[in-house]
């Protein structure tokens, strides 16, 4: 696995958003598995389980509130809905569904949005989204995964369908190289080590962990030793992983493919200024929406690359 | 008052011709994209641009007193781009920046970055209350201009069109046209397997909008149907323009609903181009 210190290569491994939809089919065994669409099957690969399942499959149409909303009532007879659009049209759109109808009575509705972020490239910013982690966290009760690979995205589409509550599950548009041989590793709020270091550590998920492998990698050339999470789960997060980090580490720096606000970054944040003062620094989109242009164009003109994690642990570590 | 500018039945032609041509050549540079989407409104923007519809100058893109086009179905932006670039908003040449980097082309129509795109759309069903909108400021403004927004057949399925479509009824918003673009198709299937409209007409008609059903690619007959609208007062007008999704192009035309959102091939460009005869 390697994106090369600068530029961005999306052109190996499995996008999350397949991997996703190959694991939902496969679940579909557990024949109270139910699966809804607005009209986007074929973006979010549901269409593996529609093959599949097509008695319970239902594609209502370019109507997300409404898609919600029957996702709540299957969910009230005992079923297990996944519902799945991209995830700017699922949050932003049924935002008030999702309250009302999901978080609020605690539904057992798993949500998952594809094509998050800027790497969906060339669409624009009107199909990508850089609030959807905030949006979903602001959720009472929500669990929250931004899986790193293929691999991680399966299993946690598993995981997710194993446990009781309403889950978030964001997926991305683009390949992404692989940072786990198989889906072993992957367990919901416990964040995993993925690069060992005691000078500054990097927190990250979704496609930024991969970065931030690259990010060691280079910073070890300067000798510095960098330790990279990968912090799967944002809700609930990995209390002690974090705190360790604090103790063992000079300072944190979160990598996230989203918004300044509200997402892995103000989490991390929050947790850490619980326990004392950390130094902490951030890469992220800012506070900003993308532009159309190929991925790899778009994560580096918006600064989520190796080497902007890489100058932000140098910032860290500067005292 | 812009004026609306009144081509000739050969010219409009001709212009339908560019138009196609430049969504496919677009659509194929950037690789990606929907000329299916842009191919079936090609007739309805030609005569709301050059027929005598629209008042428009691309010189004071934001003339209070301008009539607006509102682009519903965002995703039908090379069509928007390509009849803006005829109208003279930006020089032809950059439709070949759709959707790079730096480009105000963007894949969706961004209206903090083009002059001419009246709303910024992309996530479907908002473009009608947008339009009413406007047509509210108009009479606040005491202004007679009109507004005019085209949402697809598959778009049509959002709950918010239908509240558009009860409040522009319930006041009477006989400045405002709705233009349907029903080539019959959506994303994944046709509209008719994943969510009917039928029957639309009588769905407009008793949310209080005059309406008229017509052959979407027929320049007589979209003519026809504006001239029909700007006579109506009382109620908002919708027009429903029948059309065929990829229109002019037997290879989109062909498979609708899995070329939604494909750009014609390499390989098959200069045969579609032939076939648009441009
Ligand atoms: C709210 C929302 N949901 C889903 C999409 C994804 N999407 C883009 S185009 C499309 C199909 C649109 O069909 P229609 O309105 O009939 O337009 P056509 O391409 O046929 O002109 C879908 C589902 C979207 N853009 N917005
Ligand atoms: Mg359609």
């Amino acid at each position: 696995m390697s994106f090369g210190i600068s530029r961005i290569q999306l052109e190996e491994g499995t996008s999350t958003r397949e991997a996703f939809g190959e694991a939902l089919a496969q679940a579909g065994s557990n024949p109270n598995v139910v699966v809804l669409d607005g009209d986007v099957n074929n973006s979010t690969f549901t269409k593996n389980f529609k093959d599949e399942y097509p008695d319970r499959f239902f594609n209502v149409g370019i109507a997300e509130s409404n898609l919600v909303g029957v996702a709540a009532g299957l969910a009230g007879c005992g079923k297990l809905p996944v519902v799945s659009s991209f995830s700017v049209f699922l949050l932003c759109n049924a935002y008030d569904q999702i309250r009302m109808s999901v978080a609020f009575p605690n539904q057992n509705v798993k949500l998952v949005g594809t094509h998050a972020g800027i790497s969906i490239g060339e669409d624009g910013p009107s199909q990508m989204t850089v609030e959807d982690v905030a949006l979903a966290c602001s959720f009472p009760g929500f669990t929250v995964i931004v899986p790193a690979d293929g691999p991680s995205a399966s299993a946690a589409t598993h995981a997710m369908l194993e446990r009781e509550g309403p889950t978030f599950l964001r997926c991305g548009r683009p390949k992404v190289p692989n940072v786990y041989e198989n889906g072993d590793a992957f367990h919901v709020g416990k964040a995993n080590t993925v690069r060992d270091g005691d000078d500054v550590t990097i927190v990250a998920n979704g496609i930024m962990v991969a970065m931030a492998l690259d990010a060691a990698e280079g910073l070890s050339g300067e000798s510095i030793s960098a330790r990279v999470v990968d912090m799967h789960t944002v809700k609930p997060i990995d209390t002690s992983a974090l705190e360790k980090a604090a103790n063992e580490t000079k300072g944190v720096v979160v990598a996230e493919e989203h918004m300044a606000y509200g997402g892995l970054g103000a989490t991390v944040a929050m947790t850490l200024a619980e326990r004392g003062p950390t130094r902490m620094a951030f890469v992220n989109i800012g506070d900003t929406y993308a532009t159309s242009g190929k991925p790899d164009e778009l994560l580096l003109q918006f600064g989520l690359t190796p080497d902007a994690i890489m100058d932000a642990a140098r910032r860290v570590l500067k005292d | 008052m812009p004026k609306a500018r009144t081509e000739d039945a050969a010219e409009l032609e001709r212009i339908t011709r560019t138009l196609r041509r430049d969504i496919v050549i677009a659509t194929s540079a950037a690789a990606s994209g929907h000329p299916s989407t842009s191919l079936s409104m090609v007739e309805v923007v030609s005569i709301l641009f050059f027929g005598g519809v629209l008042r428009y100058d691309p010189k004071d893109p934001h003339n209070r007193e301008r009539d607006r086009f509102i682009l519903s179905k965002g995703h039908g932006a090379p069509g928007l781009y390509a009849v803006l670039a005829e109208a003279g908003y930006f020089p032809a040449d950059d439709l070949t920046t759709l959707r790079r980097l730096g480009s105000p082309l963007e894949g969706h129509p961004n209206m903090c970055r083009l002059p001419g795109v009246e709303a910024s759309t992309g996530s479907l069903g908002q473009g009608l209350s947008v339009g009413i909108g406007h047509a509210l400021g108009a009479s606040i403004d005491e202004l007679d201009y009109r507004v005019y927004v085209m949402v697809g057949d598959g778009e049509s399925e959002q709950g918010q069109i239908w509240e558009a479509a009860m409040y522009a009824g319930n006041h009477s918003l006989d400045n405002l046209t709705l233009i349907i673009d029903r080539n019959g198709y959506q994303q994944t299937d046709s509209v008719k397997n994943i969510q009917s409209l039928d029957p639309l007409d009588k769905k407009l008609e008793a949310f209080g909008w005059a309406v008229r059903d017509i052959d979407g690619h027929s320049l007589d007959e979209v003519r026809a149907a504006f001239e029909w609208a700007q006579s109506i007062t009382g109620s908002p007008q919708a027009i429903i323009a029948n059309t065929v999704k990829g229109k002019g192009v037997s290879l989109l035309e062909s498979d609708p609903a899995k070329w939604h959102g494909k750009p014609v091939p390499e390989e098959d460009k200069d045969r579609a181009l032939e076939e648009i005869g441009a």
